[in-house]
């Protein structure tokens, strides 16, 4: 048991950093998110950085190299993210179109589309976004109801998208619609890539309780995609987003996220209780920082346990699926803890009086939101139940019943 | 990155799961709760046959010389199997003492028979109802005998040897604290059962009246040592917490698999799904912990106290959590004698209060981080 790169990946590492060293925009990307540059700055950043990874092969390091990628291992994907995660650098804006729609498009377009498509998203020249959340299909995501009909070689496409990152911004999107409402639900959907700037599409951003507005609603309005746009079988639609989907869950993280329970014990070391001690001395601070510095610790530890299962070229185990399930509740915890060290002060979010420049104060009110993207916290207990410990699927009333004829469905 | 047990120690584990299973099933666990045994004599031969009593001992004081990776797989199936055997006292706290603080000689004295099982340790630390600590410490060391009342000592009846907790000091600091090693089984020591909350493992009360000790550790190096030896335990320990706390987790997901209440099993219920997944989160924050502690337990770490409290605190909590709903997933059934849930409960409690007490580990966890920062 030990901590260590084998020698194959040490060499990489130092290949990642003395690559990283000289290229990585260290000034730049320091102000992108500390200081808020504002959204085109920072997209300008990213892009360019984008453009370097991936002429080093960098941006994709497991695709094969006919893709644009490097052939390379999940470990050595592991270790450029650890070693990129030191530099604070753009991230975000690739994620969704490289890490879910580009594979699904592996999958399912045909190698003219590929030619066409992959290589300018790889480099950061396109955007893509993922258009399945409804406001009436969230955890139920097979619910959704924007329409798809056949008119000659088209598709029009009718209804609303929600919780679309990026799509004011994108340029290339997926969509899953509902093409016949008169079989179940699963069975009525079909999958489209489009191109965003299409005649009929409004995009609205949507305010967050958090002030911030990162996700938009996406609305379709008679919008023509050709059928040579099509990924899958018509009514395949679900089999499809599914590929999407395990896509999504395949991301293992590089760690390094912005505040940890570091931070938290630092701050309970600088704040000054009324008994004149720091923070850190009271028993009931004490004993609440306990508990999350070895839940940290535990994600962390498992986190390697992961990285030691792709180091060994094995299928890392179940364990892996705890980390979301996990951290965005206790993010939402210790947060509100810091806060509540704060005493009244915790309220104020000014950011020249608060500590950390309000960012326990901003965390938490982006928190709610942590729990509920990508899976809320009540689907991945699910996942647990049902794909870890093999616990039965719950009864599905919906299943043999017409879409069109489901109690809530107008 | 090789976070993980190698493979030897991997076949280490899955025999001690098949002896265990074999030789130590919940019928022995049951048997010891309902009689005056002790412990699970036959189980305890059998394990001192296949060599765990001498897992981290030298071969030249006639152990096996492996190291406490290999332990820690022993101590996660012990965990599981609930084995009432005086494993923890014997090997994670005497055994721990004398490596960690033995003359030459007294390695030589006790460790052969330790290995052997021919002598079985223990350590009396506490003395009454609250946390030990230099300043309520009461039993003294003076012209080389031990006077004083140590309650509750894991293993006390079962015991032949306890590394015993003194005062050689007036004052109430850490240096008035020194250990001695006492024959319990000599004159000047009376032993007597605690009746616990598990009594499938010995707990006793051991009175002192002038019994001959000798001095293990310089004078006044006692509670350095004993923390120390608190933190070995406290890795290994974990991984019986964690053994503990799966087996609670398979045995709650046998149970709703095939329970069946609303026509249908009760596993298909998103309040037990849910439940079940908390359990399995925790073990595994357990577990990651824990390996982490193995890991600085084996290579002497100084992380080594920090990762030992963190462990510490992670399995406590899993154990606890997993014992007391897995019997409210047998609802009804599970507050039966007859049903086996109680039997993890009661070793829950135990394993969770037998090294001090959940808040004192949380408590030592954080001057561990302040002293990390401090550096």
């Amino acid at each position: 048991m030990d901590f260590d790169d084998t020698p194959e990946e040490a060499a990489f590492r130092q290949q990642v950093q003395a690559w990283l060293q000289a290229n990585a925009p260290q000034e730049s990307a320091q102000s992108v998110f500390r200081a808020g540059m504002d959204e085109a700055a920072a997209l300008k950043t990213a892009r360019a950085w984008q453009a370097e990874k991936a002429a080093a092969g960098y941006a994709k390091i497991t695709w094969p190299k006919e893709f644009g990628g490097m052939g390379g291992t999940s470990i050595q994907n592991v270790i450029y993210s650890q070693e990129e995660a030191k530099y604070n650098l753009p991230s975000g804006f690739f994620d969704i179109g490289l890490g879910m729609c580009i594979p699904t498009m592996m999958a399912y377009a045909t190698p003219q589309q590929l030619a066409r498509y992959v290589k300018p998203a790889l480099h950061g020249e396109e955007i893509w976004c993922q258009l399945f959340s409804e406001p009436a299909a969230g955890s139920d995501v097979a619910g959704i109801r924007t329409r798809a009909e056949r008119d000659g070689d088209d598709w029009i496409i009718n209804g609303q998208k929600i919780w679309t990152s990026g799509a004011h911004y994108c340029d290339f999107g997926i969509l899953v619609t509902r093409s016949d409402p008169t079989v179940p639900k699963h069975k009525g959907l079909t999958f489209f890539f489009l191109d965003m700037k299409s005649p009929g599409i409004e995009i609205r951003p949507i305010k967050q309780i958090s002030g911030g507005a990162n996700f938009n609603e996406v609305f379709f309005t008679n919008v023509r995609i050709p059928d040579t746009q099509r990924l899958g079988a018509i009514g395949d639609g679900w089999k499809v987003s599914l590929t999407t989907l395990m896509n999504e869950r395949m991301a293992i993280g590089g760690g390094g996220s912005a505040l940890g329970t570091d931070d938290l014990i630092d701050l309970a070391r600088k704040i000054t209780f009324p008994d004149g001690q720091p923070a850190i001395k009271n028993s009931a601070v004490r004993e609440r920082l306990a508990d999350w510095y070895v839940q940290g610790q535990g994600l962390k530890f498992t986190r390697f346990r992961t990285i030691t299962a792709l180091s060994k070229g094995q299928t890392p185990g179940p364990e892996n699926s705890i980390g979301k399930a996990v951290s965005a509740s206790r993010g939402q915890e210790y947060t509100a803890f810091a806060m509540e060290m704060m005493d009244m002060a915790g309220i104020v979010t000014d950011m020249d009086l608060a500590p950390y420049k309000a960012a326990f104060q901003a965390a938490w009110m982006m928190a709610p939101g942590m729990r509920i993207a990508g899976g809320t916290d009540e689907i991945l207990k699910n996942i647990i139940a049902e794909r870890v410990l093999g616990l039965p699927g719950d009864i599905r009333v919906d299943k043999d019943v017409p879409y069109n004829q489901l109690p809530g469905v107008k | 990155m090789n976070f993980d047990f190698s493979d030897d120690q991997k076949l280490l584990k899955d025999q001690a799961q098949r002896f265990l299973n074999d030789k130590s099933s919940l019928k022995v666990v049951r048997r010891i709760l309902d009689t005056d045994e002790t412990h699970a004599s036959e189980v305890w031969k059998g394990i001192v046959e296949l060599g765990w009593t001498g897992t981290t001992i030298p071969e030249a004081y006639g152990g096996i010389g492996l190291g406490h990776l290999e332990l820690c797989m022993i101590a996660e199936e012990l965990g599981r199997s609930l084995a009432p055997v005086p494993f923890s006292s014997s090997v994670y706290l005497a055994t721990e003492a004398l490596l960690l603080a033995g003359s030459e000689a007294q390695k030589q004295k006790y460790m052969p028979p330790l290995a052997a099982g021919e002598m079985i340790g223990t350590l009396a630390l506490s003395e009454s109802t609250q946390a030990a600590t230099p300043r309520t410490m009461k039993v003294s060391f003076d012209g080389g005998k031990v006077k004083g009342v140590k309650m509750p000592v894991p293993d006390g009846d079962v015991a032949n040897f306890a590394v015993v907790a003194v005062k050689t000091g007036s004052g109430t600091d850490e240096k008035s604290v020194s250990l001695a090693i006492v024959d319990l089984t000599g004159p000047g020591v009376t032993r007597a059962p605690l009746r616990t909350l598990d009594p499938t493992r010995n707990l006793s009360n051991v009175t002192f009246d002038n019994a001959p000790g000798e001095l293990l550790g310089a004078q006044g190096g006692g509670w350095a040592i004993v923390q120390k030896v608190l933190d070995h335990a406290a890795v290994l320990v974990a991984f019986e917490q964690v053994g503990g706390a799966d087996a609670c987790l398979n045995m709650a997901k046998e149970y709703a698999l095939n329970r069946y209440a609303f026509g249908r099993p009760i596993a298909s219920f998103q309040a037990i799904k849910h439940k079940l997944a908390d359990m399995y989160i925790k073990n595994e924050l357990a577990r990651s912990n824990s390996y982490y502690g193995a890991w600085a337990l084996s290579t002497g770490a100084p992380d080594l106290a920090a990762a030992a409290a963190g462990c510490r605190v992670a399995a406590t909590e899993a154990f606890n959590f997993a014992a007391k709903e897995n019997i409210q997933t047998h609802g009804g059934m599970g507050f039966t004698w007859e049903f086996d849930c109680h039997l993890y409960y009661r070793r829950a409690k135990w394993l969770s209060l037998s090294l001090g007490s959940h808040l004192s580990w949380k408590d030592k966890l954080v001057s561990e981080l302040e002293k990390r920062n401090a550096a």
